[in-house]
Parts: C-alpha cells; structure tokens; sequence
C-alpha cells in the first residue's frame, strides 16, 4: 500500500460551520443556445465541507463548476466566492479569485507540449511568485509522490496512461495549495485501488489544508469515501440533498438508480 | 438526516415544450447573424489581441520558443522551396533572354522577381501552409481538451502566452523567412545558370544586386510583415475559437490554411497597388 496516511500528519474530526458558506449559489441560471442547463440553481458549500456532485451524463455538473471559477459565464443568478460575486468581478479580482481554487478538469487538461515537470511548475511559477526554484522542486516532488507518480516527471503527457495523466493533473491541481478545490470525476478512469488511493488523498487534503471541495463523481466508493454531504443534480436543479446515509436508505427511484 | 426532494415536474414539462415552439423561429434568425457574430467574433479577438499586446507583462520564454519553433523549424522547407523557386524561374526564363540576347540580364532579372513578389508570396503561403496550419491545430486541440481553460485557471491570461507569443513571433520570423529564402533563390537560379553556362557564384550574386534599388527591396519586406501578422492571427484566431469536439481541430486547421493564404493574395495586391502609386 502507499504510505500517504503516514506521510500526512492527519487530524480525525473535520469541522464544517453550517454558518460560514465558502461558496454561496443563489439562483444561478445557464443555457447553450435553447438548452438550459441550469435553471434557479441554488447552493452553498460551507467552510472545510467535501461535497460530492452526482448526477446523470448532461445533467450539467461541468458547467456548474465552470461557472464557479468563472470559465463559463452564467445567464443570470449570483456566484458568491470568499463573498466576492464572481458574476460581477474584473478580469483582474477574478484572478485573484482563483488563486485560492484549485479545479480539476474532467479531461486532465495537462499540456501537451510540456513535460510532468514543467506542467507542475506552471501554476506554482504564476501563483506561488515568492517560491524559489529549489522551493517549488520540493513542492513538486511531494505532490508527485501523493498521486504516487514520482518517477513520472520527466515525462510527456503522451507517454502516460489515463489514469497516469488523470493522478498528474490531480498533482497539478492541489500543487498550489488551493483553499477550494473542485474536482471534475477525479477517480473516473482508475482501477479500484488506485481509486481509493485518490478517495484517501482527498480527505488527506481536506483535513491537512482545511479545505474545502466539490467533488463530481459517478463513481460511489468514491463518494461514500470523501462525501460530508451529496447533492444531485436533475434537469438542472438540484433534486436531492443530504448525507449518504439518507441517500443509501431512500425509496426514491431516481436516487436508488444510483445506490445500486 | 433526511434528504429533501423538490416536486416541480409539472413546471419543467411547460418549460420544455415553450422552449419546443421557440427553436424553430431562433434557428432560422442564428443562420442571418451567424455572418455577423463571426465578423463581430474577428473583431473582437483582433481588439483583445492589441490590448494584450500592450500590456506590461509578455511572455518572453513562450515568444522566443515560438520564434524558434516557427523561423527555425520551417528552414528546411524554405530551403528546399526557395532553392527550387530561383532554379525553375532560370531555367524558364533562359531561353526567351537568349531570343532577345540579353542573357547577361538573367541574374538580374531573376532576382528582382524574387525579391520583389516570388520570394515574399511563395514563402508567405508556404508558411500558411506550415504555420497557420499548425496554430490552428495545437491551440484548436488545446482548446478542447480544456487546457486553454487550464491556463485561465492558473491565472494565466492565455490570450497573452498563447496568441501574442506567436502573432509577433510569426511576425519577426517571416520576413526573415523570406530573406532567407530570396538568397537561396539566387543560389538556385545561379545552379539553374550553370547547366548551361559558366559563372562563378560571387560574380553572379554581384551581377544580381547590381540591378537590385531599394525600391525593390524596401516595399517588399514592408509588405512580409503584413504577411507575417495575417499568418498569425489567421491561425491562433482559428484555433482560439474551435469548437468542441475533435474534428473542429482538424477544422481549425484547415480553414487556417486556406484563409491565410487568401489573405496573403489579397495583402499582397493592396502591397502593389500602394508601391506602385508611390513610386509613381
Ligand atoms: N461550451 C458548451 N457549449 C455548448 N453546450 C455545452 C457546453 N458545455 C456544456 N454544454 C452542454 O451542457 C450540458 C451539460 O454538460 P456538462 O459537461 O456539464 O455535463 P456533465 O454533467 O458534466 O456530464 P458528464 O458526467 O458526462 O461529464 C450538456 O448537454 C452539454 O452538451
Ligand atoms: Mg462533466
């Protein structure tokens, strides 16, 4: 087994402020073209909270979080971050917005013209200005060997498996030590092991950096793993909401389709 | 805990079936301004482009890359085509000279018409070919795997790093393209000169610049940095602006491609016309 439990040091009970929302959704509203994706979507994600996103392919889990960091822009509806309206602010405050939000994209997005190495330094040499090179070699090499991929880094992204590229953009995600993290499907791809490797390392991260997540996923170990709270989403709004026990023991057709 | 479950079927089913009615009429509206949000699209980016341009911050390492990638990586081709340029315009040109016995005009001749229209245009749409074609396709493929996203994420304005960088990089390392291959024309036209004759290389190089003026000269690398700048938008706007999917990198692509060299036609007839009046 990886050693990552050892490796960080990790407190047992996770404190969630039901009081203090991180990110506060109200009324949030998209669509492409004549497709509405998301209608009067409201939603708060509270401080040191993980919270797993389920819902079918389409239902529009993507563009939520793309209109968190601001990537999509919503029709209509607020965007609270850090109590910042992301739907109002310049170009400039949207960045300094996302210097605390770290996003895991669906695809991995990694570069591809780029090595493993230079891929991680990317975002530390743009975020982490003060970090001297030896500092960000320090970073890079834990954060590599998290996602148990420490002799990967002198390579390209075309030299990796799926589920190598899906844990180095994982490691390019947490790199820069994000306050919010917002995972798209982060262990869509993996074997089973390697899976819980990745459940285990979110809540890892959570505990040690108090941060707070949003996790999409279709896969349930995963979710029963990591989540503090479930929401699923269903023709663009969210049809259910609660801890996985009320999930797990619920009548509901919809809901059981998926706790199978 | 309990979970909670909203009931509003009944009013998603009216939602859906006004949207239902109102597809067609919009469908037919989007064809009439497809043509304009595509021109108000090209505006757009070329304005984001100049305000990127000017801001404080460039991304020397990712410009210098860029310079090498497009001018270095592209010398073999511009070798080759440039040399086979200076060698058929000789060869082809040759025997109408000899007609009228004015074969000592050849290296003349020859490098005037390279250097004031073959060299700059049939490098220009070969690096259409090469270039544009191929901003087209890394930024159109990065664009749907998400890593433009990516880099907006991680603060970094993609604009900036990705199409500045090799707008002005195209822009620098195309007329020197040309340059390039406008000498290599010569020395093809002076390979092309020997099957038949006997000159030596520096007497014929010395024989072509003697009828070269700066009029010739000037106007025609004035008119590669134009080339240079089309090439270059024409292909980071295609691949900027891809749309989802794979096959709208191949898209990107190709439309870059053919763009760009029409663009490089139509630049380089407003060149002439703008020469000639002021020569005139
Ligand atoms: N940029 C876009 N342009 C047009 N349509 C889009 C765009 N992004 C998403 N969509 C549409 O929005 C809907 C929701 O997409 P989204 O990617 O959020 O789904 P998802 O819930 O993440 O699904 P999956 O589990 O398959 O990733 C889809 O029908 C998709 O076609
Ligand atoms: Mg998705």
């Amino acid at each position: 087994m990886k050693t990552e439990q050892t490796e960080l040091p990790v407190e047992d009970t996770v404190q969630i402020d039901p009081n203090d929302p991180i990110i506060e959704i109200t009324k949030l509203c998209k669509s492409f073209g004549t497709q509405q994706v998301l209608k009067d979507l409201s939603l708060k994600l509270y401080n040191g909270e993980n919270l797993v996103v389920l819902g079918k392919s389409g239902s529009g889990k993507s563009v939520l979080i793309k209109c968190i960091v601001g990537l999509l822009r919503s029709d209509s509806g607020t965007i609270q971050v850090f109590n910042h309206d992301v739907t109002a602010l310049t170009v400039k405050e949207l960045g300094k917005v996302r210097q605390e939000i770290g996003f895991l994209f669906q695809s991995g997005a990694l570069y591809d013209s780029m090595t493993v190495k230079q891929n991680l330094e990317f975002p530390l040499i743009r975020l982490k200005t003060e970090l001297s090179e030896k500092d960000r070699n320090v970073k890079i090499e834990e954060v590599l060997e998290n996602v148990g991929l420490s002799d990967a880094l002198y390579k390209m992204p075309s030299q990796l498996s799926g589920g190598m590229r899906k844990r180095i953009s994982l490691a390019r995600t947490i790199v820069v030590d994000p306050k919010i993290i917002l995972y798209d499907e982060p262990t869509t791809g993996l074997d089973p092991v390697t899976s819980d490797e990745i459940s285990v390392l979110i809540n890892d991260i959570q505990k040690k950096y108090k941060t707070s997540s949003i996790i999409i996923t279709h896969d349930i170990e995963c979710a029963r793993a990591t989540a503090d709270r479930l929401i699923m989403l269903q023709n663009g709004q969210i049809y259910a909401d609660g801890d996985i026990d009320g999930y797990e023991n619920s009548k509901d057709k919809v809901i059981k389709a998926f706790f199978k | 805990m309990k979970i909670k479950i909203p009931v509003s079927k009944a009013k998603q089913i009216v939602i859906h079936h006004t949207l239902k009615l109102s597809e067609k009429t919009i469908e037919k509206t989007e064809i009439a301004n497809n043509f304009l949000t595509d021109f108000a699209d090209v505006i757009l980016f070329i304005t984001h482009f100049i305000k990127e341009t000017f801001t404080r911050k460039f991304e020397l390492r990712e410009f210098l890359h860029q310079c090498f990638v497009i001018g270095y990586k592209s010398l073999p081709l511009i070798t080759v085509t440039g040399t086979i340029m200076g060698f058929v315009l000789t060869i082809q040109s040759r025997p109408v000279l000899v007609s009228f016995g004015a074969v000592t005009m050849l290296p003349g001749m020859v490098a005037v018409s390279l250097i004031r229209e073959m060299g700059p245009v049939i490098t220009a749409l070969i690096c259409a070919g090469k270039i544009a074609s191929g901003m087209g396709a890394e930024l159109g493929s990065m664009k749907v795997t998400e890593q433009i996203e990516a880099m907006e994420v991680s603060s970094t304005n993609p604009m900036r790093y990705l199409v500045v960088t090799r707008v002005w990089a195209a822009t620098l390392m195309i007329p020197l393209l040309v340059l390039y291959a406008d000498a290599m024309g010569i020395l093809g036209s002076w390979m092309g000169a020997n099957l038949k004759g006997d000159v030596t290389l520096t007497l014929f190089f010395s024989q072509a610049f003697s009828h070269i003026d700066f009029i010739d000269f000037i106007p025609a690398i004035i008119k590669t940095f134009f080339f240079g700048i089309v090439i270059g938008l024409v292909g980071t706007y295609k691949g900027y602006n891809a749309g989802r999917g794979t096959e709208s990198v191949g898209k990107a692509a190709n439309s870059a491609v053919v763009l760009a060299s029409l663009l490089v036609l139509i630049v380089d007839m407003i060149a002439v016309q703008i020469t000639d009046m002021l020569v005139l």
